[in-house]
């Protein structure tokens, strides 16, 4: 099982021949994942890699592909209109890597997904890994940037907004020996497709999933929902982190969400709200792995 | 990105915000030709973005960052008084802030004063207009005491601001007839300016009817989602290096993500989750961090060698952590950055490196086999506590 996406998901990428985009097309290819088509407008006929077909449509790379999500390596400018076309062509999933979306363009975007059976993760994020079985979890889905070989298959599922933070979770678990069942990287932006609280509902029914890491930060109230949910419905362990408890009020910590103001979306309300809901919360980032086997008991 | 007040005047000018007369001068003789076209009872204001202006103390001894007078001689005596001067007030530290510019505009008598603000609200995924009869006062705590008197008005993100709405808000706030009829052109056209500029957050307060019957903007603090600024070159250009840090904007040519705080350990990291969290191990290690600072996700060789040129222009940094997970990034790229800038840079104080991820045995071997003196540390935490420890002896 997995959640959102296993090792026979057909992806496809918008972006994949500009270098940032090909770069991690062909990581994911390496990693194994089925990586199925491309998308640059005026590119189609052209391959990517020597095998992946470059269309000019997402339509019709679903057409001639079926693939089921897609993955946005487009740049800003250009991103939310990349979004709104994977939706128009039926897409499942779509993974948004890029950085610097006008907030306004997801808001529109958010809007205008409304009543459509596609799901976002990100803006802004480092997206999704479903660990294969094989060497170094070759095999897998790998939809994102994040380094592939630092996974392992198991049973841990991993929610977060950053990057980084994300892969010292699973390097650290995967160290202990836990395995992950998927790791998600929702984005850090104020405005995103995909909440801490819809990937924890995903993984309270994910069979293969038997413990959660939930990794946040300051800006906004989505960890405080979570934990709320968590409290009353969440029958796994959970373990958690949350970053810049010491960030000054007022300035944005790299990602455009990561913000306290007028008082709301600090690290020590976050962390209150966990504590309240059973989640063990990691005293640091050193800790995460620890804190998921204290977690299990 | 804030914005000075002349500025925000002038944006509400040119969406048709009514907003009091008035002109922006760099000279006293500037100040005096603005008043001249104005009333007989002038406000001359100091331009700096840190709020507490009318309280300030120039550093040439000279009270007040605003001023009330009665003629163009007086406008310009004031002007003459503030303009190269240093004003300190409670926001802006001991150092204040030099001031190039102030504000002639016509002092405007108020009848009752509002408070009206349209911002980008992540929870409803909407813009969001907040308006209240308690004007002019900190807002915050208008909501805290008194929330009731606090009135908010969802915006559809595809539909915009509907007829309806601003008539609800205009009930709220007690308008009728004219004044209804203002306030609403006002919001509609508030709603336009922060729409069309991408802003973030428009507040203005205090909005004031007049004696005479008028609705304006008295003062308006912007902020515009810096994400969008490709798009409004003209919003981008009001952009006032001088407000800022000296090093985040040295940081910002490098495409480097830097905060400056007040610690003594310096801290260089890749993505801004790993590099909050450093921050705060710091801390709870019982040291200071000295910045935020964020060398990106495939960070180079020469972004880590200006980055360490950054740090370093710190007088209060007493030690540097480096902290870096490379995923993708390879570790021994980060390594030879950092040989390649204690090379360049005369490295007197502690650095404690830690490298995991990508590449990691080559980069440790780069770092060995330099004559960098540097400390080595295996987790976040042992070079939290190495760093801290490196300080104090």
């Amino acid at each position: 099982m997995a959640i959102l996406v296993d090792e026979n998901t057909k992806i496809l990428v918008q972006g994949i021949t500009g270098s940032f985009g090909g770069r991690h097309a062909q990581l994911s290819l390496d990693y194994g994942t089925k990586l199925v088509a491309g998308v640059t407008p005026g590119k189609g006929g052209q391959k990517f890699a020597d095998t992946v077909p470059i269309f000019d449509t997402v339509g019709q790379a679903v057409a001639e592909t079926g693939a089921t999500v897609s993955t946005i390596f487009v740049p800003p400018p250009f991103a939310a209109d990349a979004i709104l076309e994977a939706v128009d062509a039926g897409v499942e999933l779509v993974v948004a890597i890029t950085e610097g979306i006008p907030v306004m363009d997801m808001m529109k975007v958010r809007a205008a997904m409304v009543g459509t059976k596609t799901r976002l993760i990100g803006p802004n994020c480092p997206g999704i890994v479903t660990p294969g079985t094989g060497e170094n979890s070759h095999g897998g889905c790998r939809i994102g940037i994040a380094p592939g070989y630092i996974h392992k298959r198991g049973k841990v599922g991993v929610v977060s907004r950053s990057g980084t933070l994300t892969y010292e979770a699973v390097y650290q678990l995967t160290s202990l020996g836990l395995g992950q069942s998927t790791c998600v990287g929702i984005g850090g932006d104020p405005i995103n497709g995909t909440s801490h609280l819809d990937i924890m509902k995903m993984f309270n029914e994910d069979p293969e999933t038997e413990a959660i890491i939930m990794i946040g930060e300051i800006g906004g109230t989505a960890e405080e929902e979570a934990a709320a949910w968590a409290k009353e419905h969440c029958k796994k362990p959970i373990a958690g982190f949350i970053a810049g408890a010491t960030a000054p009020p007022g300035r944005r910590m790299g990602h455009a969400g990561a913000i306290v103001s007028g008082g709301k979306g600090t690290a020590e309300a976050k962390i209150t709200a966990m504590r309240d809901a059973g989640i063990e919360v990691a005293d640091n980032p050193s800790d995460m792995g620890a804190a998921l086997v204290r977690a299990m008991g | 990105m804030n914005i000075h007040e002349y500025q925000a005047k002038e944006l509400f000018e040119k969406f048709g915000v009514a907003t009091p007369k008035g002109k922006v001068a760099d000279t006293a003789e500037e100040a005096r030709a603005a008043a001249a076209e104005l009333g007989d009872e002038i406000v001359v204001k100091a331009q700096v973005h840190a709020g507490g202006r009318g309280k300030g103390t120039f550093k040439n001894g000279f009270q007040g960052g605003v001023h009330v007078v009665k003629n163009a001689d007086e406008a310009a005596d004031v002007a003459s008084k503030m303009l190269g001067q240093t004003l300190v007030t409670h926001q802006t530290g001991e150092e204040g802030k030099l001031v190039s510019k102030v504000m002639v505009a016509d002092a405007v008598d108020i009848e009752k004063e509002y408070y009206l603000a349209i911002l980008m609200d992540r929870e409803s995924r909407s813009p969001v207009i907040v308006a209240s009869t308690e004007g002019g006062v900190n807002i915050e705590e208008v909501a805290e005491h008194t929330p009731e008197k606090i009135h908010n008005e969802v915006i559809h993100p595809l539909l915009g601001l509907q007829p309806y709405e601003i008539r609800n808000l205009s009930a709220k706030l007690g308008f009728s007839g004219d004044t209804a009829k203002q306030f609403g052109g006002l919001l509609k056209s508030l709603y336009n300016l922060f729409i069309s500029c991408d802003c973030s957050m428009v507040e203005v307060n205090p909005l004031v009817t007049t004696p005479d019957g008028r609705v304006m903007a008295l003062d308006a603090k912007f902020d515009f989602d810096d994400n969008a600024l490709y798009r409004h070159p003209e919003i981008a250009a009001l952009h006032d290096p001088t407000e800022e840090d000296p090093r985040e904007v040295e940081a910002a040519k490098f495409d480097l993500n830097y905060i400056g705080l007040d610690g003594n350990i310096a801290c260089l990291v890749n993505g801004a989750g790993l590099a909050m969290a450093t921050m705060d191990i710091i801390k709870q290690s019982g040291g200071e961090p000295a910045n935020f600072l964020d060398v990106g996700g495939g960070a180079t060789q020469e972004q880590v060698r200006n980055a360490f040129k950054i740090i370093l222009s710190d007088p209060n940094v007493k030690g540097i952590l480096v902290n870096i997970f490379g995923g993708i990034m390879d570790c021994d790229v980060i390594a030879k950055g950092i040989v390649a800038a204690c090379g360049e840079v005369d490295l007197n104080i502690p650095l404690v490196v830690r490298l995991e991820g990508n590449n990691v045995a080559a980069g440790k071997a780069t770092l060995a086999s330099s004559d960098v003196n540097l400390i080595a540390a295996d987790t976040l935490a042992d070079a939290a506590q190495k760093a801290v420890a490196a300080i104090a002896v």
